[in-house]
């Protein structure tokens, strides 16, 4: 059931080779046949490790995944092109897909300045701005998007003044873009702190030194030691901002072809008792995460020499 | 076509652009509660189609549903309604106190108190009732599973409560203490309060937990229709509560959008025998019943039905039973 033969041989070169760093004369011994590695586990705990680890993932991740093809297709391949081409559901997909547009730059850019700021310079009330960025992480999605109301709503703090000019936030789409970079904030800034915390400033230094200007040294020198991890965060990033459903829930207003995001029509599908349309809606939002994530995959693939560089994830 | 992609791709830009288009014409949004998802997706196209017949320009109109009181609420942050369809009086009228976008003597602009049809609340039960529930008082026997919604959250879910309410009354003859320990052990009999009506519903039918859903009618004949007459069916019990969902215009929002004519014209339309036919249709016991369908009408059952009023209206259930340590606080602990 389990690949276990190609999974033996690949940990015993890496036990060999364990062993051979540590103790050079290893290999010149004979060693008894119940011998190994005090860094490996008897296979019976790998085993266990391996079938434990996969049974999860295929219950917790495979298995759902699955089921949304299966019960998107369930009526029919008629029933699944009629609901994802639904005036409604068109106009989702075209907003979740508007949000990330405006969400994923403006956090890339927000994230460079942060990590640049952290990462280069030594300042009062650093840490506090770690702590900052890293505070969407931290709150509740429903809240985050209750703050949005009650900044932007029209008992809220800005309230008079936003609809003395006829602007609306909440409840359009700009208090959903909002609430969606507040949520996805800290990817971008997260994946690039620790690596240019690594690289320190030498480089920047050198380049100076030799001439470069500020915007030359960064483009030429700061970019391409970090285009990697920034990869990474801007696909983690559109992940998450195509997919949220708390913060977004609380300042859509629902109203069908308008304010309702991809997330939020497969719920409203769903209660009105149209499930294989929920589930075909659901299908194009995984089919996305699935492109994002391949992207991601092809990447590490193809690059994944200049990746092994960095740290952290 | 000699550039098959390239029309592809100008075709899903097009289509894509169809809510733009939407937008430029007059735009009506509607702010309602769960249930009547089935009955507004009718009735629009039924007004707009009327509407251009009548000579005016074409109205797209957006539709919001959720919980009655989270709608109200988002009315009141700034939710651009220029009508509200909502479960119950108190929700409207705390938009008009919190806003002024309603005017306080909103209530009575409209015929039968602004509600152009009611509802009751019934039960439904599993095929062949197994449990042989009847009236309210099978209800709070020992080890039946009732679903119901949270009456703090749900519209629906005090109806559903007050209608439990007036059962305790007649059957104990006003002994307060023991139509508190009745409802209460009604509660007690719940395993889940979901926060809304829809909720509910999913929870007894899809999920299949419960003996029974105590449901609004309307909701309880459309989860059969859509789910499967052969897996429920109703059963009415001898006392309700006359469940009526009032609407009113939002003249502060409707006046800014210069939809003032066409949302009155939308909801006096509801009242026309074409709107109370419709209504009728999805389930909902209409205002004019001689304006519907005999054979939609011979699905309502009579029964003696008590009405808010009977509770002092609103401005006094409210508070009574539903405010921050009200009656409901008193009598519900959940099951342990």
């Amino acid at each position: 059931m389990l690949p276990e033969t190609p999974i033996r041989p690949a940990l015993a070169r890496s036990a060999a080779a364990t062993a051979t760093t540590q103790r050079p004369d290893a290999r010149e011994r004979v060693l008894p046949r119940s011998w190994r590695s005090p860094t490996t586990e008897r296979p019976l705990v790998r085993w266990l490790l391996i079938a434990a680890a996969l049974a999860f993932l295929g219950l917790v991740l495979v298995l759902p995944l699955v089921l949304v093809f299966v019960e998107a297709l369930k009526g029919g391949i008629g029933v699944y092109a009629a609901a994802i081409s639904d005036p409604d559901a068109l106009a989702a997909i075209r907003l979740t897909l508007t949000v990330s547009a405006i969400t994923v730059p403006a956090n890339l850019v927000f994230g460079l300045c942060a990590a640049w700021a952290i990462a280069k310079f030594q300042f009062f009330g650093k840490s506090f701005l770690i702590t900052l960025i890293d505070l969407p992480f931290s709150v509740s999605p429903v809240v985050a998007g209750l703050v949005f109301v009650l900044l932007f709503g029209s008992q809220g703090f800005f309230g008079p003044f936003l609809s003395a000019n006829g602007i609306d936030i909440v409840f359009a789409v700009p208090g959903i873009v909002l609430a969606t970079i507040f949520v996805t904030f800290p990817f971008v800034a997260r994946e690039l702190i620790p690596l240019m915390q690594e690289q320190g400033s030498g480089d920047e230094e050198a380049a100076i030194s030799l001439g470069a200007s500020g915007f030359k040294t960064f483009w030429l020198v700061t970019l391409p030691n970090v285009r990697w991890a920034l990869l990474y965060g801007v696909l983690l990033c559109n992940a998450r901002a195509m997919g949220e459903f708390g913060a977004v829930s609380v300042v859509s207003g629902h109203i069908r072809g308008f304010t309702d995001t991809m997330p939020l029509h497969v719920e409203i599908l769903y209660n009105e008792y149209s499930f294989s349309a929920a589930f075909a809606v659901a299908s194009i939002l995984a089919l996305l995460a699935l492109l994002t994530l391949s992207i991601k995959s092809v990447l590490e693939w193809r690059h994944g020499e200049s990746l092994k560089t960095r740290r952290g994830h | 076509m000699r550039h098959p992609i390239k029309a592809m791709i100008v075709a899903a830009a097009a289509s894509l652009c169809i809510a733009d288009a939407a937008a430029a014409a007059d735009v009506l949004t509607n702010v309602s509660y769960d249930p009547t998802r089935e009955f507004y997706r009718a009735y629009n196209a039924a007004f707009q189609e009327q509407w251009q017949k009548d000579g005016h320009a074409p109205v797209a109109i957006r539709m919001s549903h959720g919980g009655s009181g989270a709608q109200a609420r988002a009315v009141i942050d700034g939710l651009p309604a220029d009508v509200v369809t909502l479960a119950l009086a108190a929700d409207i009228d705390a938009i008009a106190e919190k806003t002024g976008k309603i005017p306080a003597d909103w209530q009575g602009r409209l015929p039968g108190n602004n509600c152009p049809y009611s509802s009751t609340i019934v039960f439904l039960v599993r095929k062949g009732n197994p449990q042989g529930i009847k009236d309210w008082d099978d209800l709070a026997r020992d080890g039946m599973a009732v679903v119901t919604p949270n009456p703090k959250t749900s519209g629906g879910a005090r109806w559903n409560f007050l209608a439990a309410w007036a059962y305790g009354e007649k059957h104990f003859a006003g002994d307060e203490a023991k139509v508190e320990a009745f409802v209460g052990k009604i509660y007690r009999n719940a395993p889940v309060l979901d926060t809304g009506a829809r909720g509910a519903t999913t929870t007894f039918v899809q999920r299949g937990i419960g003996d029974v859903l105590i449901a609004w009618e309307n909701e309880a004949y459309l989860a059969m229709e859509e789910l499967g007459p052969d897996a429920f069916e109703i059963v009415t019990p001898s006392i309700s509560i006359k469940a009526e969902p009032p609407v009113a215009l939002v003249p502060g929002n409707a006046a800014a959008d210069g939809t003032e004519a066409v949302a009155k014209a939308y909801l006096e339309q509801l009242y026309s025998p074409a709107g109370q036919a419709l209504a009728a249709r999805h389930y909902f016991r209409p205002f004019h019943p001689e304006m519907a369908a005999p054979q939609d009408l011979r699905r309502f059952q009579d029964l003696d039905l008590k009405t808010i009023a009977d509770f002092g209206g609103w401005a006094e259930a409210q508070p009574r039973f539903f405010g921050d340590g009200g009656v409901f606080d008193q009598i519900y602990k959940p099951a342990e």
